[in-house]
């Protein structure tokens, strides 16, 4: 029988108005999330993917109850964050990427404890889950050092254990892997991933900008983009529809901008560039392999000469590229 | 795991956030000296002053008293009231707001830990003033004593609570008010002098802070002939006063705190930093 999703939201808009710089008194609005819509079912581990500013934290804000959305709504484990936000902060924790919480002077094991005391859990039991998780992060031999003392990865580790440490029904993770070391950022992820597995009826809402992480870890993932949610699927579904078509990366030197020379090659279906120290990268899909012909002719004859080219399989980014128009980066770059 | 009742996260939550504050105490030496001996200059230099001018002895009872009862004010500004600015500043707000407990259990726990650090200093200040200072002190009531002191420090929390809720929503903005409540409150409370002497219309508006009552009233307890006529009211009437400014204040800060949380979060204020 089918259950009720976890997390519902529909039409959710919030709009920020913020002073405007230029004309002193003024405000101006910026709509952080445009009527977005969806549902997260039971024990999914759901991504939200997409550039810095496209909206993410806003939402993961209104569903852990620390930001009213302007419009729109939103259920989490079937309450309504606006109506009583009391009864859904018994069903969640949450943890953000770049935390600084906690007190300097109190170890990393008291801090833990201090932070589950808001929850009413006992010492005892506390005591005996921090042991356990510090030492699945790899902060056993650190669980008596004051927190002043540790290194950003380290207190990462350390909030990180926090978001669990409750064992919520529903985890909100906001780029929980922000500014980690590959290798730490690869521990939490496989326990991201063991937790929803091992445990029935826990969920978990992770946002990311990284494409890897999204793809590696996620059940399903929305992409959004400027408080839209562009596609929402699992991640080998996004990536299968752009299977058909042929994806490459070329390397080219002595043709700044290879956009404007392959301008007029048909069969390209989108194209970034990324200017390099020595060469200009290129990502480009085209709707038949056979363009890739032209569009090397028109390189050679805009002076420009290729170093390299790969063809790749489909990643999220691709997905992302493909369904805005402009990718990642450039998506930052015109936020700001 | 299974749920615990209100009343255990109410507790466990005031244990845990006292926690931090207490074991500061003894992680961190150099607060004795900032927050004991650097304010007992300050009475010194008034004892010496009411020595030079050969006052009775009883002023440097008021001063004593006043300069114990100050650690209290200074904490409710500096430890209660603003603290949520700098819990917003360090991300721990958030923590505190997402979390299925109390806000009021998380004042109460800043209280508690806080008045144990003030109860060190004030003490201390009590000590010096009977030991070098050589100030006579004796209770001539002590179960109203208690209930004054006890009373005051409930009203003063209470109103550090309500206080407190306004950084929920203002940044830097309240800090201006913050400052604006320290030194004049200093003068018209009375802290170094009894409070009648400033006229009872300024008096009677100052006991909207509760440690203007709260002074005056032992003071009269402590040196009742010299008080009999520099009081302000009797200390029983302050007594009834202050345990009414208790109640509004607790009842106040708990609605104003849910208030401003709502607000704050309609407004996107909870966790906007550097405000």
């Amino acid at each position: 029988m089918p259950t009720d999703p976890v997390i519902r939201v529909d039409e959710l808009r919030r709009v920020f108005r913020v002073r405007r710089r230029e004309a002193k008194g003024q405000r101006r609005e910026i709509e952080a999330l445009a009527g977005v819509s969806l549902a997260v079912d039971d024990g999914e581990l759901f991504g939200v993917l997409g550039p810095n500013g496209a909206g993410k934290t806003t939402l993961i804000k209104i569903l852990s109850t620390l930001l009213a959305p302007t419009s729109g709504t939103a259920r989490v484990a079937g309450v309504d964050v606006v109506e009583n936000p009391w009864e859904v902060r018994r069903h969640i924790s949450m943890v953000s990427g770049g935390e600084s919480s906690g007190y300097g002077l109190l170890t990393v094991e008291e801090n833990l404890w201090m932070f589950s005391q808001f929850y009413g859990i006992d010492t005892q039991t506390a005591r005996t889950k921090i042991r356990e998780l510090l030492a699945i992060v790899g902060l056993a031999d650190r669980s008596r050092t004051k927190i002043f003392h540790l290194s950003t990865g380290m207190r990462q580790k350390m909030n990180f254990v926090r978001g669990f440490l409750t064992d919520p029904e529903i985890l909100f993770l906001d780029e929980p892997t922000l500014g980690l070391d590959v290798q730490t950022a690869r521990v939490l992820r496989d326990y991201i991933r063991s937790w929803v597995d091992d445990r029935p009826g826990r969920t978990i809402l992770l946002t990311t900008h990284a494409m890897h992480e999204a793809d590696e870890l996620c059940d399903r993932v929305a992409i959004i983009d400027r408080g839209h949610i562009l596609a929402c699927d699992p991640p080998a579904t996004l990536k299968r529809n752009l299977q058909r078509e042929a994806i490459f990366r070329l390397r080219i030197g002595g043709l700044p901008d290879v956009e404007a020379a392959v301008a007029d090659v048909a069969g390209i279906e989108q194209l970034t560039q990324t200017r390099r120290d020595d060469h200009t990268e290129i990502d480009v899909i085209l709707d038949d392999e056979n363009a890739l012909g032209d569009l090397l002719g028109s390189v050679q004859q805009g002076g420009g000469h290729l170093h390299s080219l790969e063809k790749r399989e489909p990643t999220l980014e691709d997905v992302f590229l493909r369904i805005v128009g402009y990718g990642f980066e450039e998506a930052e770059e015109q936020i700001t | 795991m299974s749920q615990p009742s209100r009343f255990t996260i109410f507790w466990r939550t005031v244990r845990g956030r006292a926690y931090p504050r207490i074991i500061g105490l003894q992680r961190e030496k150099s607060w004795f000296f900032f927050d004991v001996f650097l304010p007992l200059l300050q009475v010194a230099a008034y004892v010496y002053i009411y020595r030079v001018i050969e006052a009775p002895t009883e002023f440097v009872g008021f001063v004593v008293l006043g300069g114990a009862m100050t650690a209290y004010w200074m904490n409710i500004m500096w430890n209660m009231a603003s603290q949520f600015y700098w819990e917003k500043e360090t991300g721990n707000l958030e923590l505190y707001i997402i979390a299925p407990t109390s806000r009021m259990a998380i004042l109460l726990g800043m209280a508690i830990g806080g008045i144990v650090a003030t109860t060190v200093r004030a003490s201390v200040v009590i000590l010096v003033g009977l030991l070098i200072f050589r100030v006579p002190m004796t209770v001539t009531n002590v179960p109203v004593f208690a209930g004054v002191f006890v009373t005051t420090m409930v009203a003063l929390y209470g109103l550090g609570m309500l206080l407190s809720s306004l950084f929920l929503l203002f940044g830097r903005e309240a800090w201006h008010m913050s400052e604006l409540l320290r030194e004049p409150i200093f003068l018209v409370s009375g802290f170094y002098f009894p409070v009648r002497a400033l006229g009872f219309a300024i008096a009677a508006a100052a006991s909207i802070v509760p440690i203007t009552l709260g002074l005056d009233a032992m003071r009269q307890l402590m040196f009742p002939e010299m008080l009999s006529h520099l009081r302000f009211l009797s200390p029983h009437v302050e007594l009834a006063l202050l345990t009414g400014s208790a109640v509004l204040f607790v009842t106040l800060a708990q609605r104003s705190l849910a208030f401003m949380e709502a607000y704050a979060r309609r407004e996107g204020r909870l966790t906007v930093r550097g405000q």
